[in-house]
């Protein structure tokens, strides 16, 4: 069995195969403020007495926050008396951004995790069978525990080797979207097996699997994962999930990390990837480091350490993925050396990944972002373009104003 | 069942962030307003252009992105009967049936944009203008029930659960 198939099964209480539909018991789920107010609204429609949620659900307000306007500090309050009248656990304005919160503080090995936002499946760097739905799913969820599943294929990607200078996760998983295209895992899941990868790069790679269309993006746990959760304070949460030797994926694909170099998605879609030399030497207006996918202490310590005692060209926006991040950060010594560097520090969230508040972009201008997402109009203006690229390219770019492939100056 | 309207055709890769941008966030709470912007960055004043009845024609990977249901729900609100696409991103997908819109994956590059097509529910589409048929697979019966009972909601009150 795929490490999908035996998360699923210990779930249904019975081995299930491919393409069968299992009705299954959530054991972790969460809202965010984008999407958790219309979950609210078909709670209302289902008519429910009582609710009964899963042990571990949260309500997190992350994509607008702080509020920038009253109609969200209206849809904030509904979320805030939502979690207190139901005695749901709320991760209020500067906590972070809700997968980064959930790996730090919910998701187990093992478990299903249904949250109400697309990156959900970031959980997979775990080993936990994490992807995201829509609002009423989550409302049927909160009131019964419940949801419908449709076992899905699996796809095996095998890492192996260790990043040459200045190659990250991230490019790892550019080149892996740019290879099999936005809906190369379409209906399926992507499982990923590479042992030498350190959790937060795990998280990185797990986060953007939705950018070629796959359900979930799974590690195996292991070690590594007992010692992250040490760290947490969860090490009793620790349990070791791997696929069976004899797994049948529809699809194998091997990566060799050592014969990776920095890669950059171009506008409009992820999936549009080239190296980053290849586009060397266009102009950018703003550099955005941070979100679910490469907001953590170890993207911040990069970017820190390319920027340190030197100051940015461009407009520069860091936003740590939680609070935990940002406290870590200001101990080392990270943001001191990004403010001088000419830094905007962002509280923890979304920030401006969304295109709602913090950095819209005006009509014609350039953002180099390390997030996920690149649609036109993604980050608030249909009129401007969004390049994605790790914290390591973000920041050596920011550093001259221009793409630059931060092989250069590491 | 047979349903007919015009087609309204759009490309591949049709992202939740084209149907609805995020800088309209901030009136998700109110529907009917956020349906106004529906589709605008691809086809301005597009909500104006629709008859109740009409159709949505995508090509692959229709409504890919972001999982707010707030994408179909308005293309529901703006009077669209179905999404016809080669192929959906999952949770597009997977949010349309549970508010009871129908959804169809079948090959769109025949049709154009103003043709008038007959969704047939045997699994069929009639196209008028080319006189061509175009099959289409069944969704699974469990599917199917979501989508007769008008969505997730009133199926799981109709059957108190899943």
């Amino acid at each position: 069995m795929t490490l999908t198939q035996k998360i699923i099964s210990k779930k249904a209480g019975k081995p299930v195969k491919e393409g069968e539909i299992v009705i299954v018991e959530v054991d972790s789920c969460f809202l965010q403020d984008g999407t958790g107010p219309l979950a609210i609204k078909r709670l209302k429609e289902l008519e429910i007495e009582k609710i009964s949620p899963p042990k571990r659900s949260v309500v997190f307000i992350d994509h607008s926050s702080p509020s920038p306007n009253l109609s969200l500090s209206n849809d904030h309050k509904l979320l805030r008396d939502f979690a207190g009248e139901n005695n749901i656990i709320l991760s209020d304005i500067g906590e972070g951004v809700c997968h980064q919160r959930m790996a730090e503080d919910f998701v187990k090995p093992g478990d299903i995790v249904i949250g109400s936002d697309s990156h959900t499946c970031t959980g997979g760097g775990l080993g936990a069978f994490a992807t995201g739905m829509g609002s009423t799913d989550l409302a049927v969820i909160l009131a019964i525990k419940k949801t419908y599943l449709k076992v899905c294929e699996a796809i095996l990607v095998e890492i192996t080797g260790k990043f040459s200078k200045g190659v990250y996760a991230k490019d790892l998983i550019l080149y892996l979207i740019g290879k099999i295209k936005a809906d190369g895992a379409s209906y399926k899941a992507l499982e990923f097996k590479g042992k030498e990868l350190d959790i937060e790069e795990r998280l990185t790679i797990s986060n953007m699997a939705i950018e070629c269309g796959a359900k979930a993006g799974l590690f195996p746990s292991d070690e590594k994962t007992r010692e992250f959760l040490k760290k947490r304070g969860r090490e009793d949460d620790y349990l070791p999930f791997k696929p069976d030797n004899d797994a049948e994926y529809i699809e194998k694909i091997r990566i060799e990390t050592p014969s990776l170099v920095p890669y950059i998605s171009l506008p409009h879609s992820v999936d549009n990837v080239v190296p980053v030399s290849e586009k060397e030497g266009l102009k950018i207006d703003q550099v955005f480091i941070g979100t679910c996918t490469n907001g953590r202490i170890s993207d911040l310590r990069i970017a820190a350490s390319i920027l340190k005692g030197k100051k940015a060209k461009t407009r520069l926006l860091v936003c740590p993925a939680s609070r935990n991040i940002y406290l870590s950060a200001m101990k080392e010594g990270v943001i001191k050396a990004l403010v001088e560097a000419g830094a905007v520090i962002l509280p923890p969230g979304c920030g401006p990944c969304v295109g709602i508040h913090q950095g819209v972009l005006a009509d014609g201008e350039i953002c180099l972002s390390t997030a996920n997402r690149n649609f036109k109009g993604r980050m608030g203006n249909p009129n401007s373009e969004i390049y994605l690229c790790s914290p390591a390219t973000a920041a050596a770019s920011a550093l001259y104003g221009k793409i630059t492939d931060p092989r250069e100056i590491l | 069942m047979k349903i007919s309207g015009y087609s309204h055709k759009f490309g591949d890769d049709v992202s939740t962030d084209i149907i609805i941008p995020g800088r309209f966030f901030h009136l998700r709470s109110n529907l009917v307003e956020l349906a106004k912007h529906l589709m605008e960055d691809a086809k301005q004043g597009f909500i104006d252009k629709i008859k109740r009845g009409d159709f949505i024609v995508g090509g692959k990977n229709f409504g890919c992105g972001s999982s707010r249901e707030h994408a179909p729900t308005i293309i529901k609100m703006a009077g669209i009967k179905a999404v016809l696409a080669k192929s959906f991103a999952r949770i597009f997908f997977r949010n349309a049936i549970n508010l009871g819109l129908l959804v169809i994956e079948c090959d769109t590059d025949g049709i154009e944009d103003g043709d008038y097509l007959t969704i047939d529910g045997d699994g069929f589409i009639e196209n008028k203008r080319t006189g061509k048929r175009i099959e289409f697979v069944s969704l699974s019966p469990f599917m199917k029930k979501i989508l007769e009972d008008g969505g997730l909601v009133e199926y799981v009150k109709k059957h108190k659960g899943i």
